[in-house]
């Protein structure tokens, strides 16, 4: 039986893991670069409602459709500001530093405006914890609502991506810039919508990070953020399915390595685990081979 | 009008003189203090800053030590031990004669190295790990040091026959954490109580602990020993209730500061065990003018840390009046009268009545269990 509990912990923390990770796969896959602010993207959106629940007592609901808005905005306001005028320049590394200037910036400006003490978040859900098996077995609101938004969440950016024009641009963009841009598409507003759902994404997952891990700190996002990398690269960087199936494996790995192997070496066994899926798969399990035409 | 040109240019002239001695050197002692203002452990260096300023206004206040004023300079090393070395430099340029700090263990060591080689006098407010102050006879601290804390926790519960068998949680990757469950393990083989698990987490997965929790539960663990900070205990409470595991919980002080967790029920906390040295809710004249004063400044209520601080800088007056420093002294001078000062005196502190010192810098003072009663500290025998 705690088997089975690890096992829906896993998940859980795997779906969290899989939300974010959309939105670094996502970013990569059409604007080929690594967000390293996302992490942080996700921390703003835990602020942002907590700030909308406490200082505005808004409904939960209400606190979370803010989160997703104020993310949205400051995805879109990011990569205008500071990726856009990098997107031509000789190295990715450029975009690169930028983004990781990006992350601390947004940590230290957390940190101004709240203050460094981790605060007591307030779970948004208002589901009731489900006891199986005379208690033995138990499956809190926050995992039941996890897993549901991270099945839903999925289905609709499918749906919205092979069914949709914008969709298809982005797909366009992704395979080929420049013909995309010959086309007829609008890169760069295609780029900035991409931004605009990963961020929103984020904020989803920050609020459900932080609901069932209710500690908010202006570092929140970091470790998260870098572990959702891990499950885009490890289900192949680009591919959506390949997020969302790296983000719940990585998640069960870790709680099951926690529980069995050792829990001090969690992390150790999650990125162990990632170097062995490159040696035998260097694209990620669902990567694509992509032969460069010369 | 002449009485009143008079009057002018004398207060004009006094002024002048005011600030000749307030800015010349060797009027003042000055103190340097370094900790973490930013970063993730910000909370314990902003609450060191803190208390250390309203301790140098009071005594200020009242006359200075010996008739001079003291200078205080915080600094910021993020809880780094490289930045907390160059802030170290920084003090040292800046004219620092005594060194409140580091705050955090990790810089602690990294700075006390350098300090032994100047021969600075360095008193640290919470760098509680052993080494903090092993470098050299110029190092003292005010807060106990971990082993203490893990020793005295492991007889505790064994005296009191607490618990038979008992589950432990600690933070691999933090020397505090780490430090205190050591000897915790060391000082539990003599106990009448087992430790049938004994469970780790790190800085980077501080915000799960269902896994360390089911394991415990599994185990049959009556007492579940916490030797961490409030900001994961208070987590780890939520977590273990909403799992129906209620054992004993047994904390050390960092658990002080679990009431003052926003957004934390702390009717979860309602028979949680710690020690600590200092408690906000104490009723004494010292820590109600304390912790008033805190509350005043910084709208916050005042944790262990800045109690130590507090004390910390009450300490080195104590030693400077016992030694009749005068701050025309050279550092590495009157770093040698402190040496000597320091294990004559004896102070009455927020954290502890009558602590004193030996040579190696270990303060002599009693741990306090105290357990939650009603939202509140109740002292325990």
């Amino acid at each position: 039986m705690s088997f089975l509990s690890y096992l829906i912990n896993g998940i859980s923390l795997g779906s969290v893991y899989a939300i974010i990770a959309l939105g670094y796969t996502m970013v990569y896959g059409i604007a080929k670069m690594l967000n390293f602010a996302h992490g942080d993207v996700i921390m703003v959106g835990g602020y942002a409602a907590l700030t909308m629940m406490l200082s505005y007592s808004a409904n939960p609901f209400v606190a979370v459709l803010v989160a997703i808005v104020v993310c949205t905005v400051l995805g879109i306001t990011i990569e205008a500001i500071a990726y856009r005028p990098l997107r031509g320049a000789a190295s990715p590394l450029a975009v690169l530093i930028t983004a990781i200037g990006v992350s601390y910036f947004l940590q230290n400006i957390v940190l101004l405006i709240f203050g460094s003490n981790p605060k007591n978040f307030q779970s948004v859900v208002p589901l009731p914890d489900l006891k199986l098996a005379d208690g033995a077995l138990m499956i809190t609101g926050e995992t039941i609502v996890t897993i549901i938004s991270c099945i839903v969440i999925m289905i609709a950016l499918t749906t919205f991506i092979n069914k949709t024009k914008a969709g298809q641009a982005m797909l366009a963009v992704s395979e080929d810039r420049g013909a995309a841009q010959l086309m007829g598409i609008n890169v760069n507003g295609t780029i900035a919508l991409t931004f605009a759902i990963g961020s929103g994404l984020a904020a989803v997952a920050g609020v459900l990070l932080c609901s069932s891990y209710p500690s908010l700190s202006p570092y929140t996002g970091s470790m998260p953020g870098i572990k959702a990398f891990v499950a885009a690269v490890f289900g192949g960087i680009g591919s959506i399915p390949g997020a969302m199936i790296g983000g719940i494996l990585l998640g069960i790995i870790e709680i099951l390595g926690k529980a069995y192997i050792s829990s001090q070496l969690a992390d150790a066994i999650v990125f162990a685990v990632l170097i062995v899926v490159l040696l035998v798969k260097p694209t990620g399990l669902l990567g694509k081979q992509i032969q460069e035409k010369v | 009008m002449k009485k009143f040109v008079k009057a002018a240019s004398l207060a004009l002239a006094s002024a002048m003189l005011l600030s000749t001695t307030a800015f010349a050197e060797g009027d003042t002692f000055k103190i340097g203090a370094i900790g973490p203002m930013t970063g993730g452990a910000a909370a314990y260096g902003t609450a060191v800053m803190n208390a250390a300023q309203i301790a140098v206004d009071e005594i200020n206040e009242a006359g200075g030590v010996n008739g001079y004023q003291l200078e205080l300079n915080p600094q910021d090393d993020e809880h780094d031990p490289e930045k907390s070395v160059n802030a170290y430099n920084t003090l040292k340029d800046w004219g620092m004669q005594l060194l409140l700090g580091t705050v955090t263990s990790g810089p602690c060591i990294a700075v006390g190295a350098e300090a032994v080689n100047d021969n600075m006098f360095l008193l640290t407010p919470s760098g509680s790990a052993v080494d903090c102050i092993t470098a050299g006879d110029n190092e003292f601290r005010v807060c106990f040091s971990d082993p203490d804390q893990g020793a005295a926790s492991a007889k505790y519960i064994g005296e009191h026959n607490l618990a038979s068998k008992v589950a432990a949680i600690y933070d691999s990757s933090d020397v505090y954490s780490s430090g205190i469950y050591a000897t915790f393990k060391a000082e539990a083989a003599n106990q009448p109580f087992e430790i049938v698990a004994e469970e780790a987490f790190t800085a980077d997965s501080k915000t799960d602990f269902t896994v360390q929790l089911q394991k415990a539960k599994d185990a049959g663990a009556e007492l579940v020993y916490l030797p961490f900070y409030y900001n994961e205990a208070s987590l780890v409470l939520t977590q273990a209730a909403s799992m129906d595991f209620a054992p004993i919980f047994f904390g050390v002080d960092g658990m002080d500061g679990i009431l003052s967790v926003k957004g934390f029920d702390t009717s979860l906390a309602e028979g949680v065990m710690l020690l600590t040295p200092f408690s906000a809710d104490a009723q004494d004249d010292l820590t109600v003018n304390f912790v008033t004063k805190y509350q005043e400044m910084y709208k916050e209520v005042p944790n262990q840390f800045a109690a130590d601080a507090y004390d910390g800088v009450y300490i080195m007056k104590a030693a400077l009046e016992a030694a009749g420093a005068t701050p025309d002294m050279e550092a590495s001078d009157l770093c040698d009268v402190m040496k000597t000062a320091m294990t004559e005196i004896t102070v009455d502190g927020l954290t502890g009545a009558g602590m004193t010192w030996n040579a190696s810098g270990e303060p002599t003072k009693a741990p306090k269990a105290v357990v939650i009663e009603n939202g509140a500290y109740k002292g325990m025998e």
